[in-house]
């Protein structure tokens, strides 16, 4: 059986990936990731961990490493943050269209300049399209059960893709939290040995990351978003067999106290769990208000998403990154799935929580109002920052 | 001239890991010194490339021209996916996920991929001491791309981004030092080689290969497209660099360092020059000051040669020896307290290191 | 790739070509403006010209001579300069 423990969420991260028994990490630190490295480089220190750490001398290192391990069979895994992922760039679409399962735990930072550690999605936002599967744990609970989620979903050969763990910076990373840590029997069997079916070896010669000129690169790009959006069927089944063996429910979108709800909030990430708090305490005095939480955020789950918006009339979308010049992240994602409805609730964008800014219960009511009476004006096209001076 | 056995061709491994039908230039030295790497490696290597010309000629969708395992993700990055390629091998074989034994992991960039873009992640690689073997192509330029300028392009020579003109003659630069700062790292075994010199050329990337630990070889790789002279002539210019000591060819074994082939005189550097359109435009004096630079370093070179030789040994106080590694003021201290800790050493018998030193 | 058409269905995930030296399909002969012809009976059978072959395209006959695979051969003229003996010619292709 699994234990409950008190401990900081980033050594919980460390936790699940020692009990995946990952072959080899390439890592290199950046606040706020960095006690996730250094907690598996003690481990592998300590023996407890049969694993090869590669201290790269950076990020764009540590994932071309990555690629190089996970393409010669080895489970693999990495984590950063903010620069981190930028620098990593270059790297990322080479390892999802070459198809290597790495997990990736992104503790999420805002990015320069002006130079901030602290929490954003900014990070994760200007990578999104780079063919990873990404999701979204809100707390430390989330981001264990997640990482092993990762593993095997990543893995699994009808999916064969990278994953990107994303948690907030601070927010969750550095926090203490109680979390159920499995046991290794439990992980054991929600987790089989990965087995790819092509590998670097000798004893089979094989070319990886051969170049594709006019007549056949467009047939490459199809065949690989094809792949990442049916791998969402493998996802599903990962999500059931963890409920099976752990006992915690997932699903791509999740929604809280949303039956009936006339005024819809939408957040991503950790921020949903004060958006909870003011969700109760305004269905406490009656009101009509509930709560959608994203969780899939690449493949993005469009049908998922229709079906839990459905019979709202305002949705309050809230994003903590901006698109420069155009319409925040994930309120731009959200309009365009709910383009094909006939019938469309209107849909408020908030930017906030910028670079570790913390959004407080009175600033989600002021979004509900403010939102609402927005709507109600129809003129739900302006955004508003949160607690902009 | 390399002083082989006229027949020795005959007698060298005859599997070929790079497949005929690859699209290289016509007279390609580059994919030449390829083909002998991988005759030295066997069949028994993992192989990652750069972006590069050798890359794109070796490996259109859906064909390939390796027969070796081979991967290859970016321009500047092929020396950290060979780390994890190597660390993935130890950690498969340690816990019995592949059969045991050793197989060779080999990075290999053009010049750009070394000594420009790829510098941070091969001197992070070699640092970490991962058991790889990195060769560089040396065609002298950014070939792939349209003969653009790199580090390693010599002074004086035409590149599209160096162009000679009314104030400039070309590459204003002398050429990076790669060699050196590979050897820098203290790794086992450094080597210089060339495509015209292909036993040579397989014996030391044997000798890298076998080597534990990180190794590291730099081939001047002759391009007649780059380099503009006759396709027939590919050879022929290799064997010039070398004689005339443009490209010296030799060994630095453990700090040790060694000429593959030494020359009482080299031959000028002039006619060597002279054959290739891109230093065509290069007036008397320049090449005149070419001709003083090659000499100084060939000296500089063989004054290093001299001093790996050295006889006599060098004294080395003992408690430097055992602890003295430390930086600034506590190195200081360390030595400061070696001299008091002189007297201590047992009389008559010399530090080990130093006996062991005399000896060879 | 998996055999079969080139569509985006065929492909064996990640873009692995599985079949080790099959770009030995792709003709480069058609390159050549020159090409080699050896005259045996100066050759001494050392092999000098196979080492030098950047495709690598020359091979051994039955009886110990070289001679040039054209469906490969450039026609760089690389075996014709090195060669010892001088055994080796460069011809126009449509000289012959
Ligand atoms: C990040 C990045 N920058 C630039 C390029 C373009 N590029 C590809 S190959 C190349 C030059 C390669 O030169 P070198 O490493 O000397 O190899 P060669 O082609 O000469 O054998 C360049 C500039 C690239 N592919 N990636
Ligand atoms: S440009 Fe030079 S190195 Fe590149 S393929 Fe052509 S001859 Fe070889
Ligand atoms: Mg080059």
């Amino acid at each position: 059986m699994s234990h409950r423990t008190g401990l900081e969420v980033s050594h919980a991260a460390a936790e699940a990936v020692k009990l995946a028994h990952v072959d080899v990490v390439a890592a290199y630190p950046i606040t706020p990731n960095t006690h996730v490295p250094e907690r598996i480089a003690e481990m592998v220190a300590n023996g407890e961990l049969d694993a090869e750490f590669i201290p790269v001398e950076s990020e764009h290192s540590a994932m071309s490493a990555c690629v190089g391990s996970s393409a010669t069979g080895a489970r693999t895994f990495t984590a950063t943050s903010g620069q981190g992922l930028e620098l990593m760039h270059e790297v990322l679409t080479v390892a999802s269209s070459m198809r290597l399962p790495i997990v990736l735990s992104l503790a999420n930072r805002a990015l320069s300049s002006p130079l901030s550690v602290w929490g954003d999605h900014s990070d994760v936002m200007a990578i999104r399209d780079c063919g990873w599967i990404q999701v979204f744990a809100e707390n430390g609970q989330q981001t264990f059960d997640l990482l092993l989620w990762a593993f095997r979903v990543g893995e699994d050969p009808r999916v064969s893709f990278p994953v990107i763990v994303n948690f907030d910076g601070f927010h969750v990373t550095h926090v203490i939290e109680p979390v159920f840590i499995a046991d290794q029997e439990e992980v054991d069997r929600y987790l089989p040995p990965f087995k790819p079916n092509a590998v670097l070896d000798p004893r089979r010669p094989v070319t990886m990351g051969a170049y594709g000129p006019p007549f056949i690169y467009s047939e490459t790009k199809k065949a690989q978003d094809f792949a990442l959006h049916k791998s969402k069927e493998v996802m599903l089944q990962g999500f059931a067999e963890f409920e099976k063996i752990f006992g915690r429910k997932y699903n791509f979108v999740e929604t809280y106290k949303a039956e009936g709800a006339k005024v819809l909030l939408m957040v991503i990430g950790s921020f949903a769990e004060t958006a909870m708090d003011l969700v109760d305490k305004l269905r406490e005095k009656g009101e009509a208000v509930g709560l959608v939480r994203i969780r899939l955020w690449r493949p993005f789950p469009q049908e998922e998403l229709r079906q839990a918006v459905r019979g709202a009339e305002t949705l309050i979308v809230l994003d903590r990154a901006m698109c420069f010049g155009t319409l925040a992240p994930v309120v731009s994602e959200i309009k365009a799935a709910l383009y094909p409805e006939e019938k469309r609730p209107k849909i408020v964008s908030f930017v906030g929580g910028l670079g570790g800014r913390d959004i407080r219960l009175e600033e989600f009511e002021y979004m509900v109002r403010r939102g609402s009476e927005l709507a109600q004006k129809g003129q739900e096209e302006i955004y508003e920052t949160i607690g902009i001076r | 001239m390399e002083k082989f056995s006229i027949y020795a061709p005959r007698l060298i491994n005859p599997e070929e890991n790079i497949a005929p039908g690859h699209r290289a230039c016509i007279g390609c030295g580059e994919v030449l010194a390829v083909r002998y790497a991988l005759k030295a490696m066997g069949p028994n290597v993992i192989a990652a490339n750069a972006t590069g010309c050798m890359e794109i000629i070796s490996s259109c969708l859906p064909t390939t021209s390796w027969k070796i395992p081979w991967i290859h993700v970016l321009f500047e990055n092929a020396s950290a996916v060979i780390s994890g390629v190597e660390a993935a091998r130890k950690a498969l074989t340690r816990k019995g996920k592949v059969p045991p034994g050793r197989v060779y992991c080999l990075a290999m960039g053009g010049d750009g991929a070394t000594s420009d873009i790829g510098l941070q992640s091969l001197s992070g690689a070699l640092e970490r001491g991962h058991d790889f073997t990195y060769i560089c192509f040396d065609n002298e330029a950014y070939m792939n791309t349209g003969v653009q300028r790199s580090s390693s392009t010599p002074y004086g020579a035409s590149t599209t981004t160096a162009p000679p003109g009314k104030v400039s003659i070309g590459q204003w630069s002398q050429k990076k030092n790669m060699a050196a700062i590979a050897a820098a790292h203290n790794i086992p075994y450094v080597a210089t080689a060339c495509s015209s010199y292909p036993f040579d050329l397989m014996a030391k990337v044997k000798k890298a290969a076998e080597v534990k630990g990180p190794a590291y070889v730099h081939v001047l790789s002759v391009c007649p497209t780059g380099w503009r002279h006759g396709t027939d002539t590919t050879i022929q210019m290799g064997r010039l660099a070398v004689e005339s000591g443009v490209f010296p060819l030799y060994e630095v074994e453990n700090g040790k360092y060694k000429l593959t082939f030494d020359f009482p005189k080299l031959r000028p550097v002039k006619p060597y020059l002279k054959l290739q359109g891109r230093f065509r435009h290069l007036k008397d004096e320049e090449i005149e000051k070419i001709q003083k630079q090659v000499d100084k370093e060939w000296l500089k070179l063989k004054s290093l040669v001299a001093m790996s030789m050295e006889k006599k040994p060098v004294a080395v106080p003992a408690a430097i020896e055992s602890k003295g590694q430390g930086a600034g003021s506590k190195g200081q201290k360390a030595k400061s307290k070696a001299k008091k800790a002189k007297p201590a050493r047992r009389p008559g018998k010399k530090p080990k290191k130093v006996s062991r030193r005399g000896k060879k | 790739m998996a055999d079969g058409p080139l569509t985006w269905k065929n492909f064996i995930g990640g873009f692995v070509v599985d079949k080790p030296g099959n770009a030995a399909e792709y003709q480069t002969g058609g390159w050549r403006s020159q090409k080699p012809v050896w005259d045996n009976t100066k050759c001494i059978k050392c092999g000098v010209c196979y080492i030098y072959c950047p495709e690598p395209c020359i091979r051994q006959t039955a009886e110990g001579y070289f001679e040039s695979d054209l469906f490969y051969c450039k026609g760089c003229g690389i075996c014709a300069r090195e060669c010892w003996t001088n055994a080796i010619k460069m011809v126009q292709e449509e000289e012959v």
